[in-house]
């Protein structure tokens, strides 16, 4: 599984980086990017799946 | 009612949200929108008020930036003097393209990672004002969650960060009350009451100037755009617009918290059992209780799905109605203390997401927690007062302490 921050969307709730800071991080303007290419371990998919649920500007999208 | 109208008989086709009744009964009104054929509200009041209801238009309008312009945020009787796109309190009043240019200067201080390390701060503040509610006896002691605690947390952190003096908090809170709530008066008046606020900020200013201290006024005054610093009225406007964004809201958003967990003794008793719940709590509250309405206004006539909007007519943006559509959210009336899936717009939506959320999360994350932690089990008890405007929260909330720690 891969997750990918649309930077363009994200508007910088900091949503992701809240619930799931192993696979997100925020840069200092508080716009969203994935770690590791996006590259999601197998313990972290519902961290992952609940993080793009809870984006308010859709900029989250998950690959599996 | 005070100001220059008389009360609503009709919330169609004479709405008026600074109408105490609008703030009481905020969410039977919604439903009863969001159930209607029509679930636009209009009124000659203001002159020319729209407010639609759903998410999906609200959803609309906040990314519209081409139709509508931020000019003005506040609904009231006048129109912003101070034309787009910088408007008079930048950035929340610029449109696209300096909108980017002015909330990119504010972004740095306003950064998860920095406000972070306020927390202990807060924390503090809360045990403060906690010991000054004085002795406390189980089952009779009543506190005011409003008076005595919500209202004094966000003007503490804001004037620290700005550098103002602590002493003027008072002051502060007048200020913005004249700024959201007093919306419905004559326009020359406003401009009379809102003087004073331009006069101390100048103070202020000339203050940080000639003494420079690390704060956010020294910030912004050696800010930069393409090599020059920020003119005084952008500077003023920003602090005005900080002070005037980061008070009632954030105050409301606490205040409401406490007036659902005084009134739903099962969610107190989770959130005691189970404190990691607050993950979810967090975003939960600011959803079922969203305090803040936001305006924009028409820039040329526009039909808006068949609505025929005039240019500068007012069009209100109620996020708070919007976190409560059932068509975007499951069980959209229902607090569910640990929902999973929350995209709510409590923030608002697009290129104005609030600079502040990671400070408002934080304050009001900690305030609750601190709150609970020292009165586990406590009730509404008494008459809640709301407040009345654009921004939804009880100004006076009495609350039995029915267990402390
Ligand atoms: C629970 C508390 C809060 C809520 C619900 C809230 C809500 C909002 C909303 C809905 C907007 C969007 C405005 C629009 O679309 O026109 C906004 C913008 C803004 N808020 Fe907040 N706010 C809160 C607390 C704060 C705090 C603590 C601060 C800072 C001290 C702050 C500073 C701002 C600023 C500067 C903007 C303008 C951003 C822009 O135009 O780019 N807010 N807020
Ligand atoms: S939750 Fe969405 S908008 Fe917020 S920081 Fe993450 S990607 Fe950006």
């Amino acid at each position: 599984m891969r997750v990918f921050v649309d930077e363009e969307k994200c508007q910088g709730h900091n949503r992701c980086f809240a619930i799931a800071p192993e696979l997100f991080d925020v840069d200092d303007y508080g716009t969203a990017f994935a770690l590791n290419d996006g590259a999601v371990p197998a313990g972290l998919v519902d961290k992952a799946r609940l993080a793009a649920a809870n984006c308010p500007e859709f900029a989250i999208t998950i690959e599996d | 009612m005070t100001g220059m109208y008389e009360k609503v008989l009709d919330w169609v086709n004479d709405f008026d949200h600074a109408d105490p009744e609008y703030n009481e009964r905020a969410h039977e009104i919604w439903e009863e929108f969001q159930g209607s054929e029509c679930p636009v509200a209009h009124s000659e009041r203001y002159d020319g008020l729209w407010a639609p209801f759903t998410y999906e238009m609200v959803h609309e309008i906040a990314y519209d930036t081409e139709h509508f312009t931020s000019q003005g945020v506040v609904v009231n009787t006048g129109r912003p003097l101070i034309e787009a796109p910088v408007g008079p309190a930048p950035p929340i009043t610029s449109d696209p393209p300096f909108h980017n240019i002015a909330r990119r200067l504010l972004l740095p201080p306003f950064a998860p990672k920095v406000i972070a390390e306020w927390e202990p701060e807060v924390r503090r503040l809360c045990n403060d004002l906690l010991d000054r509610m004085g002795a406390i006896t189980e089952g009779e002691s009543i506190v005011d969650g409003a008076v005595q605690y919500a209202q004094s947390i966000p003007v503490n952190v804001i004037a620290r960060m700005l550098g103002f003096p602590q002493e003027d908090e008072a002051l502060f809170r007048d200020f913005v009350h004249n700024v959201l709530e007093r919306i419905n008066e004559p326009a020359e008046d406003r401009e009379a009451f809102m003087q004073p606020l331009a006069d101390y900020l100048d103070k202020q200013i000339e203050d940080h100037r000639a003494n420079p201290r690390n704060d956010l006024t020294n910030y912004l005054l050696n800010a930069e755009i393409a090599g020059n610093k920020l003119s005084d009225e952008h500077v003023r406007g920003s602090i005005l617009l900080l002070l005037v964004a980061g008070i009632d809201t954030t105050w409301s958003a606490i205040g409401s918290s406490l007036w659902h967990l005084g009134t739903h003794p099962d969610d107190l008793q989770r959130l005691v059992d189970e404190p990691d719940v607050m993950m979810f709590a967090l975003e939960e509250f600011l959803r079922a209780y969203a305090p803040v309405t936001m305006a924009r206004l028409v820039k040329d006539d526009y039909d808006f799905h068949g609505c025929p909007m005039k240019a500068n007519d007012w069009v209100l943006l109620p996020f708070p109605a919007a976190n409560r559509d059932p068509k975007q959210f499951e069980h959209a009336t229902q607090f569910v203390i640990d929902r999973q899936e929350n995209r709510h717009g409590a923030f608002g939506l697009g290129i104005h997401r609030c600079l502040g959320s990671n400070l408002a999360r934080l304050e009001l994350k900690v305030a609750v927690e601190e709150f609970v932690r020292r009165f586990p089990s406590f009730t509404v008890d008494g008459d809640t007062r709301w407040s009345v405007g654009q921004i939804r929260g009880p100004r006076e909330l009495p609350l039995r302490v029915v267990k402390t720690s």
